[in-house]
């Protein structure tokens, strides 16, 4: 079997992280669950938000939580697709709006 | 989907046998996972033991006009196995001097079975508090022979429990088989004209929703709240309440799993989900399930896995409540099916 970073089985790991440094891990994991409960957001809409965020930091350990956290919610996929590209928009236009900083740099240098 | 039974394609997974033993192979036998008798036992639940009987579950046979993929009957219409007259009278007689105050009928389609209007007669009589029959909803449309079952079932004061996985076509139908969804709505139609789970009336329809795949259903109030609002907008259905029920690991979910390869992974959700609160209230803990030729189960999952109760009486001739009720119930890795989140069962969430 060929060898590579990502091993989906380590996600089920992930609480381990604790064992070497526990105050911070308990505190992080305490954060995250509370983070996710019902609020001002229902737990619904914060997970589409986890999906689009898993896409746009791009991990895969995170798209593979929060496809599943959808489908046990019963979240549509053409919900969870319209959030991939609400996450890929923001992105994108992350890079689009230099854009301007390169217009302004042009036309500064421009006679 | 394939289109026949496991048994009918003399598949390794048609046996009871085979099935036990893959669960406790692999990751439950090298540790990886604790057994459910290991996990029970850490809040003192082992060997889990019967409260009062409260539901009689029959299982009038394995025959069905469909062939759901996620089935763990395995039923299909080349299942065979179908309850004969004379095991429905021991039932009746049991019927008539049980302390459970809900009888349930279960299949594959109970309703395919050729004395079944007779048995709903017969057993409406003995004045049962709660008569559930589990309906697939397809079947009424399936022959003219059942069109008049919504009509019958009125007439009974049956409390219709009817499996629709999702309120969508996409997802049900690859589940349970093509056109299943669009019929399963004109059924439900059908019920709802004729007074089920309308306003002022008595007659119930509960549906049962299960995930349509390798996760875990999520909280059963938010799920009733969107399939409610889903069926009225798009088809103007009511229902009354809405069970989620976990897929167990056995059959042809079993087999599911295995081709996907999501075994592991999904045995991992289900121990992880384990909630001893759960485990309190189980359906065997109130239950007993009877087969169509009159063996006595824990419950239906036990009944398909063949591991009959462990009491001195074995089978509907010999029934006694009070011996039955002193058993213990029998377990296997399956269980963890029950025990995950809000817990599972044919009622729906046990918390």
């Amino acid at each position: 079997m060929s060898k590579t970073y990502y091993d989906p089985a380590d996600l089920r790991k992930f609480g381990e992280i604790t064992e070497w440094s526990e105050e911070l891990g308990k505190k992080f994991f305490d954060y995250y669950g509370k983070v996710f409960e019902e609020g001002a957001l229902s737990a619904r809409e914060k997970s589409l938000i986890a999906l689009a965020v898993s896409h746009v930091v791009k991990c895969p350990y995170c798209i593979d939580a929060y496809t599943k956290d959808g489908l046990q919610r019963g979240i549509t996929k053409e919900e969870m697709m319209e959030a991939v590209h609400a996450g890929a928009a923001i992105e994108s236009g992350a890079t689009l709006v230099h854009g301007v900083q390169m217009m302004n740099k042009y036309k500064k240098l421009s006679m | 989907m394939s289109l026949k039974s496991l048994k009918a394609r003399k598949d390794d997974l048609s046996s009871p046998q085979r099935q036990l033993e893959l669960l406790s192979e692999g990751i439950f036998e090298e540790g990886e996972l604790p057994t459910f008798r290991d996990k029970i036992s850490e809040t003192g639940h082992f060997p889990l033991k019967p409260k009062k009987l409260e539901i009689l579950q029959l299982n009038l046979g394995y025959m069905c006009n469909q062939v759901c993929s996620h089935c763990h009957v395995d039923a299909g219409p080349d299942r065979k196995e179908i309850m004969t007259k004379e095991t429905m009278l021991q039932c009746l007689e049991v019927i008539k001097n049980t302390g459970a105050h809900t009888l349930d009928l279960t299949g594959g389609a109970p309703e395919m079975n050729p004395n079944f209007k007779w048995f709903v007669q017969e057993a409406s009589k003995a004045g049962i508090k709660d008569f559930i029959v589990r309906s697939n909803l397809t079947i009424i449309l399936a022959n003219k022979k059942y069109h008049d079952l919504p009509d019958f079932f009125k007439k009974h004061n049956v409390h219709v429990v009817s499996s629709l996985p999702f309120y969508k076509r996409e997802k049900t139908d690859k589940q349970r088989g093509s056109g299943v969804f669009d019929k399963s709505i004109k059924a439900l139609q059908l019920l709802n004209k004729v007074g089920y789970a309308q306003p002022e009336s008595k007659l119930k329809l509960d549906l049962v929703y299960n995930p349509s795949g390798a996760f875990l259903p999520t909280n059963q109030a938010a799920m009733e709240k969107d399939f409610k609002k889903a069926l009225k907008e798009d088809f103007n259905i009511d229902f009354n309440h809405l069970f989620a029920i976990t897929n167990l690991p056995i059959s042809r979910f079993l087999e599911y799993l295995i081709a996907s390869e999501n075994y592991e992974d999904y045995m991992y959700s289900l121990v992880e989900a384990y909630n001893p609160a759960a485990v309190e209230n189980v359906m065997c803990t109130n239950t007993i399930s009877i087969s169509w030729d009159g063996w006595l189960y824990d419950c239906d999952f036990n009944q398909m896995l063949d591991l009959k109760v462990n009491a001195k009486v074995k089978h509907i001739s010999e029934y006694n409540e009070d011996l039955l009720n002193d058993r213990n119930i029998i377990i296997s890795q399956h269980c963890y099916g029950c025990t995950a989140g809000a817990g599972s069962s044919c009622q729906g969430s046990t918390i």
